[in-house]
């Protein structure tokens, strides 16, 4: 009978994990160093262990995914994958389409920085594909572990379940496949699938379950956000002299402001909600938040997940309808803007009530550097003097959405506005941004304690390019555009050893240059 | 008809079939699964003409790749830009007159062969010696390329051994193929070297539709690389699927995807 009790289960197999809380990040040396796959790793994995807390019942119930792993799980998977092989051109070409050629494997920050070759962007999707092979293709039919085909066991669904939570879904692999071959997809599908059987992820499920209940990923319900708004108007009042709103649900208002949750409090991110409020306010352009509408992360990307993805988005729908505003505008996020910029038309648009004259959606950036070139807001270089700054290319934005009407506005914009905010500009080295761009290393999902060694090493690479031009520039600020990006940074900086307030928003640069005084 | 034309003869249809019928069907899917977001990789050309120079820029010259790893695009571009060569060198033994501009590449083709056969051991030692690569390379990505090795250097062989007699052999060789597309196979050398060329390269094409070779077609429907920017501009979708929109599609609750066809044992 004891002995029964000790066995473990399917389902403890896939939930086994070994945070590792006291991890201690690399050394900060300027150089990216390309790991070598050791003999070791071959066999197993060196991060397999560090998995994300799985959801529990209720969460993923709300979500209409089962509550806990399903008997038949390896029947359900498969049915599951066909299903979406069927409703994802993108799938169903990259799963048949890797030649093996290896140019991906030393792109992933998340394989630099743990060195576990299971990083490597091709191994991951192959986890899928080992599946997909010998289910669903003739190849693997015949030729079975020759071809790289393997029957799903739970211990590779352990292994599924770890990796496509090491993955930010940031597409930077895709950039140098010669197919365009975009592991994001790929562990989006696995991510779907294993939420389909009951196996979802603590930390981004309990955020979409917050969001249907209460409107944004923090959970902050609209009596809490008025009263938090107020109290900062209070404050940029007191800051200022000036009587600067934070508008919330003003019916009728010009511009729909849709910006992530964490900048109504968290920091550094609520310095760029005071920066968008002062660009409002010396524009005199009217505008409002949506206490519906409080979020504009939609973590259903995350899990490629359609539905959630489309329910989430419905939000904004409801309140452009109750609003009534002219103009949309979304605030510093990187992933919501992928989800703003490329795929809200088709989900929740066409928007036709809108001012045809202003794309929609807009980027907070695009809006302030158009009213900065048209001299209707005046910015002081010298209010930033204290800083040299330099810009991280958040990784969704970079890779998967643009601004501006020209192909690369989502570079050149930002930097654009951040020269004219500050006198001294610095960009890191090439290869490490633009469309190269590392991620931060806590997008996807990733953003939760128990996986924080994933978290600083998959930081990595961007660390050690941002240490050289702290070395070589005196670089003081790292300027973003991204949520997730801010909250990263903010707690990753401090265990590579770099000061928390380098991290900063752009509209933080803004908001400080920014000429209340004169009105145009 | 001799007993070993019909079995050639046979074979290739049967090859040749396999190769059209899974290739068209391989297409159709691609062509048929629907794409319902938009997902180019960004900085994506705005238009359909810019669309088409990303395309042909990573056809034609492997963009991408020479991007990702120099060695890896030196050893594949020199290797598909040869076996280009060498396939339209081929028309010769398939069409009835030569065109001009293939019999000029007759002067570099020289090369060619060599230069196949010489790119895929180069790959081939890659993936043994990168420790990445190893660690990524299945078994059926050496078969692969000691396949294609073996047909490059029966071809070699065909052409450089003067032993091999397929060089006097060609006007039958001749007959025989270009009988074999007008459905008037001639009669089919007796020749071992000429044989195992053949017969390699028709199980390499029955082998393609089923493998990574798909790459060659499902380049052009890489959602990445084939999509255009503009998703502000032009509304995407919304799609269906059997006749809902995709975010009505509910996962399946616990409920569906538990039923069991065995009975429980109460
Ligand atoms: C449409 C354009 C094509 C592109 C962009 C392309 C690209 C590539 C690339 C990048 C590789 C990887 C090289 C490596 O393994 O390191 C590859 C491998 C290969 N390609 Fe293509 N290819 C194309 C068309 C074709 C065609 C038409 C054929 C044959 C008839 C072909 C035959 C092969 C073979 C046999 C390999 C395997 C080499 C290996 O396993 O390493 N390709 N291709
Ligand atoms: S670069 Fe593309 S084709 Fe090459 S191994 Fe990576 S995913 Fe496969
Ligand atoms: S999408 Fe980004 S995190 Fe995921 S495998 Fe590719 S490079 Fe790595
Ligand atoms: S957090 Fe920032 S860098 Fe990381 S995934 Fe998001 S946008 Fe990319």
């Amino acid at each position: 009978m004891a002995e029964q009790a000790a066995e473990k289960t399917e389902f403890d197999i896939v939930a086994e994990a070994h945070p590792n809380k006291d991890f201690k990040a690399p050394e900060l040396t300027g150089e990216i160093a390309t790991p070598r796959v050791e003999d070791g790793m071959i066999v197993k994995g060196v991060t397999d262990a560090i998995k994300p807390h799985i959801a529990k019942e209720a969460i993923q119930e709300k979500l209409d995914f089962p509550g806990t792993l399903v008997d038949n799980w390896d029947e359900a998977v498969i049915r599951r994958l066909g299903e979406l092989l069927e409703r994802y051109k993108s799938l169903q070409v990259y799963l048949d389409t890797c030649v093996r050629c290896g140019s991906c494997t030393d792109k992933c920050q998340f394989y630099l920085g743990t060195n576990d070759p299971n990083n490597m962007p091709v191994a991951r999707a192959e986890l899928l594909r080992k599946v997909y092979k010998r289910y669903f293709t003739t190849e693997g039919k015949i030729f079975r572990k020759l071809a790289g085909a393997e029957k799903l066991d739970i211990n590779l669904l352990s292994d599924w379940y770890a990796y496509f939570h090491q993955c930010s879904q940031c597409r930077r692999c895709s950039v140098f496949c010669p197919y365009g071959i975009d592991t994001a997809e790929i562990s989006m599908a696995a991510r779907e699938i294993m939420d389909c059987i009951g196996i979802g992820q603590k930390y981004v499920n309990e955020i979409l379950g917050k969001v249907h209940d209460i409107g944004n990923n923090l959970g902050m319900n609209p009596k809490a956000l008025a009263a938090t708004l107020e109290s900062t108007e209070e404050d940029l009042e007191e800051e200022t002299g000036q009587k600067i709103r934070l508008p919330l649900d003003e019916e009728g208002a010009e511009v729909l402001m849709i910006t992530p949750s964490a900048d109504f409090f968290a920091s550094p991110h609520v310095e760029s909600l005071l920066g968008y409020a002062k660009v409002f306010h010396q524009a005199g352009i009217s505008w409002t938040f949506s206490s519906k509408a409080s979020e504009a992360g939609n973590f259903g990307m995350f899990i490629g997940n359609y539905t959630q993805l489309e329910k989430v988005a419905s939000r904004v729908r409801d309140a452009i309808d109750d609003i009534r505003p002219k103009r949309l505008i979304v605030g510093e996020c990187g992933h919501a803007w992928r989800v703003a910029y490329s795929f809200w038309n088709t989900l929740i648009g066409p928007f036709d009530t809108l001012d045809p004259n202003y794309p929609a959606p807009q980027h907070i950036c695009e809006f302030t550097l158009d009213l900065v070139e048209r001299g209707a807001i005046k910015l002081d270089k010298a209010a930033n003097d204290e800083f040299t700054v330099t810009f991280h290319d958040s990784c969704n934005v970079a890779r998967g959405s643009c601004m501006g009407d020209r192909p690369g506005g989502q570079f050149t914009i930002p930097r654009e506005l951040i020269k004219a905010s500050c006198n001294r500009f610095v960009d890191m080295e090439k290869g490490t941004i633009m469309e190269e761009t590392f991620c931060c290393g806590g997008g996807g999902g990733l953003l939760t304690d128990e996986i924080l060694q994933v978290r600083i090493q998959g930081a990595m690479p961007r660390m050690q390019a941002l240490s050289r031009v702290m070395e070589s520039d005196g670089v003081n600020f790292m300027a973003l555009i991204c949520a997730i990006c801010k909250a990263q940074f903010t707690k990753i900086l401090p265990k590579y050893g770099v000061p928390m307030s380098v991290a900063g928003g752009v509209h933080q640069l803004v908001g400080r240059a920014i000429d209340l005084g004169a009105k145009a | 008809m001799s007993g070993l034309t019909l079995v050639f003869s046979i074979f290739f249809y049967i090859a040749i079939d396999i190769f059209i019928i899974g290739m068209l069907l391989k297409v159709w899917k691609y062509v048929s699964t629907p794409a319902p977001l938009k997902i180019p990789q960004t900085p994506a050309p705005k238009t359909a003409a810019g669309v088409g120079v990303r395309m042909f820029k990573d056809v034609v010259f492997f963009r991408s790749l020479f991007r990702g790893n120099k060695r890896i695009w030196l050893g594949g571009y020199l290797f598909h830009l040869a076996l280009l060569i060498v396939f339209m060198k081929h028309l010769r033994f398939f069409l009835p007159a030569t065109p001009a501009i293939i019999d000029d590449l007759v002067d570099i083709d020289i090369y060619t062969g060599f230069v196949v056969v010489g790119a895929l051991a180069f790959l081939f030692i890659l993936r043994l010696a990168v420790d990445r690569h190893f660690f990524i390379s299945v078994f059926n990505d050496y078969m692969l390329l000691v396949f294609i090795i073996a047909i490059g250097t029966t071809g070699l062989l065909s052409r450089f051994w003067e032993g091999g007699g397929v060089r006097s052999d060609i006007p039958y060789i001749k007959e025989f193929v270009g009988g074999l597309f007008t459905f008037h196979p001639g009669t089919v050398p007796e020749n071992p070297l000429f044989l195992t060329h053949f017969s390699l390269v028709m199980l390499f094409l029955m082998y393609f539709p089923f493998s990574k070779m798909v790459h060659a077609v499902a380049i052009f429907f890489s959602p990445t690389r084939n999509q255009i920017d503009n998703s502000r501009e032009k509304r995407w979708g919304p799609w269906m699927v059997k006749g809902k929109r995709y975010g009505q599609v509910t996962p399946p609750a616990a409920a569906s995807v538990l039923v069991k066809d065995e009975p429980t044992d109460a």
